[in-house]
C-alpha cells in the first residue's frame, strides 16, 4: 500500500464478532487539521472503529496507517506514544485523585517503570497542567477530587487528560452525551479551537451539534461507510435519509 | 498548611509511634522469649506490608504469598543449614559433611543447586532474588494476557499448593514435611542465644521500619499514583500510554520480594523453615493480616501482622480446635463491615476527634479549615465494592 500524506489512512479494515461482521471492508482517510464527525445509526460500528485504531480490538485483516506507519497488531500504549488519543464514551477519570494528578499522570514523561519511579513534578509540567487546566476551564478546580466534578466537567477533564499527551490525532466518543445546552457550547468552541493543530475524530449523535463542528462528516451503517462529505451533502443524501436521519 | 504536608507530617507520626513501639516499648516490656514472639510476628509484617503494595494500591490479590516468605525462608535455611552440617558435627552419617536429611535419603553428595548456598553473599542475594524471578515469571506470564482479580487469586493458590507438594515431595532435597531444621550458626555467630535473638529482633525491626519508608516513597512517587489510577480505571491508564501489565509485575515482584526478606528474618529467628509455613492456610493468612490492619495502610498493616499472629497464638493454644473458624470468621466480619480494616477504624473514628479536640482547643475560627476532612479521603478511599469483588 502506497504512502499518503493523510495522518490516518485506513484501508479495508475488516472485523467479525461470531460471524458477524462489524466493521465490513471499510477504508476511511482522514487528513491532518481535520475534525470528522462519524455519525450513524447504533450498532453502525462507530465505536467498534475507535476500539480497532486505537488497538482496543484486534481486526481481522485490512490496515491502520498512522503517518504511513502500519498499527494494527501494535501493543494499546504504543499506539498511543505514537500519537493516537482517546476518550471513552463514559468520562473515564481517576475518581479518587484531585484534578491536578488526573492530567500530571497523563503527561507523556516517566512511562516505565522506573521513569514513574523517578518522575518529578517539574515546573514544565506543572505549566502545563496549568495551560491545559485553563484550556478545558478548570484551572480552579485542580486541588478538587475529580470524582465530585459534575458530568460535564469530567468529559472535559478527560478530554484535558488527553490534550496533556498533545496527540496528532484525538478520537471523541459522544464527548457531550449528558450534557447541558451551556456545556455543549463550551465543548463546541474547545473543539474548534483544540482542532486547530491536530486531527480529531468525533462520534455524536446530535445533528445540531455535528452542523456546528464538523469539517467532514461520514455516515455509517452496518459496518460500512453510506456517505461521506459536507453536512449538507450528507443531510440531502438519499440513503442516509432511509437508514439514519428520517424524512 | 497544605493537605499533603499536613498528610506527610501524620504519616510520619504514625512512622515514629511505630518506631518507638518496636525499637523501645516491645524490648522493655518483654523478656526474650515474648520479644522472640514478637520479632516472628514482625516477619510476617513484610509480607503485609507487600499485600498492601499489591492488593491495596495494586488492586490485585494474591494468595500465594507464602511461596515467596517460603522461598526466602528456605534461601536463608540452606546456607544455615550447610554451616550446620560441617563434617565433624555430622560424622556419624554414612556421609559426612551433608545435610542430616539428604543422609537420611540416601544422598551421597550434596545436590549441585546445593552449592553456591554455601556461601553468605549468595545465599543472601537469593533471599531477594529467587522470589523476585518467579513473581516476575508468573507476574509476566498472567498480567500480560490480562488475567486478573479472581482468577490471578486462583492461580497463585494453584503455584503454592505445587510448591508445597514440590517441596514434601523431594524429601531428600528439601527435608520433606519435616523442613530444614536445627539451624546453628549465622558465619560463625550462634543465632540462638538470647543475646542473638535480641540483636536479630532489632535487625528485623529496624529492616521493616525501612521497607515501610520506601513504599511510602514508592506510593507518593508516580508510580503509586499510577497504581492507584490502574485499579479505577485500569483502560485509562492503558490508554493514556502506560503498559499497565509491567507496573503489575513491579508491583507483584516488589511484594515478593519483601516476602522473601520476611522469610528469611524468620527463618534466623525461629531456627527453622517448613512447608506448612508455606501452604494455603499460612499464604491466606497472610492476606488476613493485612486485611485486619487496612489494606491502604502501611503502618495498619503491620499492626495488624502483631494483633492477629498474637491472636493466633493465644487461641491456637487455648482453643486449638476453634482457632481456624475464629480466623476465618474474623476476615469475613473485617472484610464485610471494615473493608479498610484497622487503619480505616482510626481514621473514621478516631482522627475526626482528635481533629475535633484540638481545633476546640486553639482558636476556632482561624482552625476550621482544618477540620476539613479531604487530605486523607486520597490515600484511604477505597472505591466501594472492590473487596467483595476482590474477594
Amino acid at each position: 500500500m502506497s504512502n499518503t500524506d493523510f495522518v490516518l489512512a485506513i484501508e479495508d479494515l475488516s472485523v467479525s464478532f461470531d460471524g458477524f461482521k462489524a466493521i465490513d471492508a471499510l477504508t476511511l482517510y482522514i487528513d491532518r487539521g481535520e475534525l470528522r464527525v462519524i455519525i450513524g445509526p447504533n450498532g453502525a460500528g462507530k465505536t467498534t472503529l475507535l476500539d480497532l485504531i486505537c488497538g482496543k480490538t484486534r481486526a481481522t485483516g485490512g490496515s491502520i496507517k498512522f503517518k504511513n506507519e502500519e498499527m494494527l497488531g501494535q501493543a494499546e500504549h504504543k499506539i498511543v506514544r505514537a500519537g493516537i488519543g482517546r476518550k471513552f464514551q463514559t468520562p473515564s477519570i481517576y475518581e479518587n485523585l484531585p484534578v491536578f494528578k488526573n492530567l500530571e499522570v497523563s503527561f507523556p514523561r516517566g512511562r516505565g517503570v522506573f521513569g514513574a519511579l523517578a518522575f518529578k513534578c517539574t515546573d514544565d509540567v506543572n505549566s502545563r497542567v496549568q495551560e491545559v487546566a485553563t484550556e478545558i476551564g478548570l484551572a480552579d478546580k485542580l486541588d478538587m477530587e475529580a470524582g465530585l466534578l459534575s458530568h460535564g466537567e469530567k468529559q472535559w477533564l478527560e478530554i484535558g487528560m488527553l490534550l496533556m499527551q498533545d496527540p496528532e490525532l484525538l478520537m471523541l466518543d459522544e464527548p457531550i452525551a449528558g450534557m447541558s445546552a451551556r456545556e455543549r457550547d463550551l465543548t463546541a468552541e474547545l473543539l474548534k479551537r483544540i482542532c486547530q493543530n491536530r486531527s480529531v475524530i468525533v462520534i455524536e449523535h446530535d445533528m445540531e451539534f455535528v452542523k456546528r463542528i464538523a469539517h467532514k462528516v461520514t455516515v455509517m451503517h452496518q459496518g460500512k461507510i453510506l456517505a461521506e462529505g459536507s453536512m449538507e451533502q450528507v443531510q440531502k443524501n438519499e440513503r442516509v435519509i432511509d437508514v439514519y436521519l428520517g424524512h | 498548611m497544605t493537605p499533603t504536608t499536613w498528610f506527610k507530617r501524620h504519616g510520619l507520626a504514625s512512622w515514629l509511634l511505630l518506631a518507638c513501639l518496636l525499637l523501645v516499648v516491645f524490648p522493655l516490656l518483654f523478656d526474650n522469649f515474648r520479644l522472640n514472639l514478637v520479632g516472628k510476628y514482625l516477619s510476617y509484617g513484610f509480607v503485609a506490608i507487600g499485600l498492601v503494595m499489591l492488593w491495596g494500591y495494586g488492586g490485585v490479590l494474591s494468595l500465594g504469598q507464602g511461596v515467596f516468605f517460603g522461598l526466602g525462608g528456605y534461601c536463608m535455611a540452606m546456607f544455615l543449614k550447610l554451616e550446620a552440617s560441617d563434617p565433624i558435627t555430622t560424622k556419624i552419617q554414612s556421609t559426612p559433611g551433608i545435610p542430616d536429611f539428604m543422609d537420611w535419603n540416601q544422598l551421597t553428595a550434596l545436590p549441585a543447586w546445593w552449592v553456591p548456598f554455601e556461601y553468605l553473599p549468595f545465599a543472601l542475594l537469593a533471599v531477594v532474588l529467587v522470589p523476585v524471578i518467579l513473581a516476575f515469571v508468573i507476574g509476566y506470564a498472567m498480567f500480560k494476557r490480562r488475567v486478573g482479580g479472581v482468577y490471578f487469586a486462583i492461580i497463585t493458590q494453584a503455584v503454592t499448593l505445587i510448591l508445597t507438594v514440590l517441596i514434601i515431595g523431594q524429601q531428600g532435597y528439601t527435608g520433606g514435611v519435616n523442613g530444614i531444621t536445627d539451624l546453628k550458626t549465622l558465619n560463625g555467630w550462634d543465632i540462638r542465644t538470647d543475646s542473638a535473638k535480641v540483636i536479630l529482633y532489632f535487625v528485623n525491626a529496624g529492616l521493616l521500619l525501612a521497607a515501610i519508608l520506601v513504599c511510602g516513597w514508592i506510593q507518593r512517587s508516580k508510580l503509586g499514583t499510577l497504581l492507584l489510577a490502574m485499579r479505577d480505571k485500569e483502560d485509562r491508564v492503558r490508554f493514556s500510554g502506560y503498559d499497565v501489565s509491567m507496573f503489575k509485575v513491579f508491583v507483584f515482584c516488589l511484594s515478593a520480594m519483601l516476602a522473601g526478606i520476611g522469610g528469611a528474618l524468620f527463618t534466623l529467628q525461629v531456627g527453622f523453615m517448613s512447608p506448612s509455613l508455606v501452604g494455603i492456610v499460612p499464604s491466606i493468612e497472610m492476606v488476613i493480616f493485612a486485611a485486619v490492619g487496612g489494606r491502604m495502610s502501611l503502618i495498619g498493616a503491620v499492626y495488624g501482622a502483631l494483633l492477629v499472629n498474637a491472636g493466633k497464638t493465644y487461641f491456637s493454644e487455648s482453643f486449638p480446635e476453634l482457632w481456624l473458624f475464629l480466623m476465618a470468621a474474623l476476615f469475613i466480619g473485617v472484610v464485610m463491615a471494615f473493608p479498610n480494616g484497622l487503619a480505616g477504624l482510626y481514621e473514621t473514628y478516631v482522627k475526626p476527634r482528635i481533629g475535633r479536640r484540638k481545633s476546640a482547643t486553639a482558636a476556632a475560627p482561624v482552625d476550621a479549615p482544618a477540620q476539613h476532612p479531604a487530605p486523607a479521603a486520597l490515600d484511604d478511599a477505597l472505591p466501594p465494592g472492590l473487596t467483595r469483588e476482590e474477594c
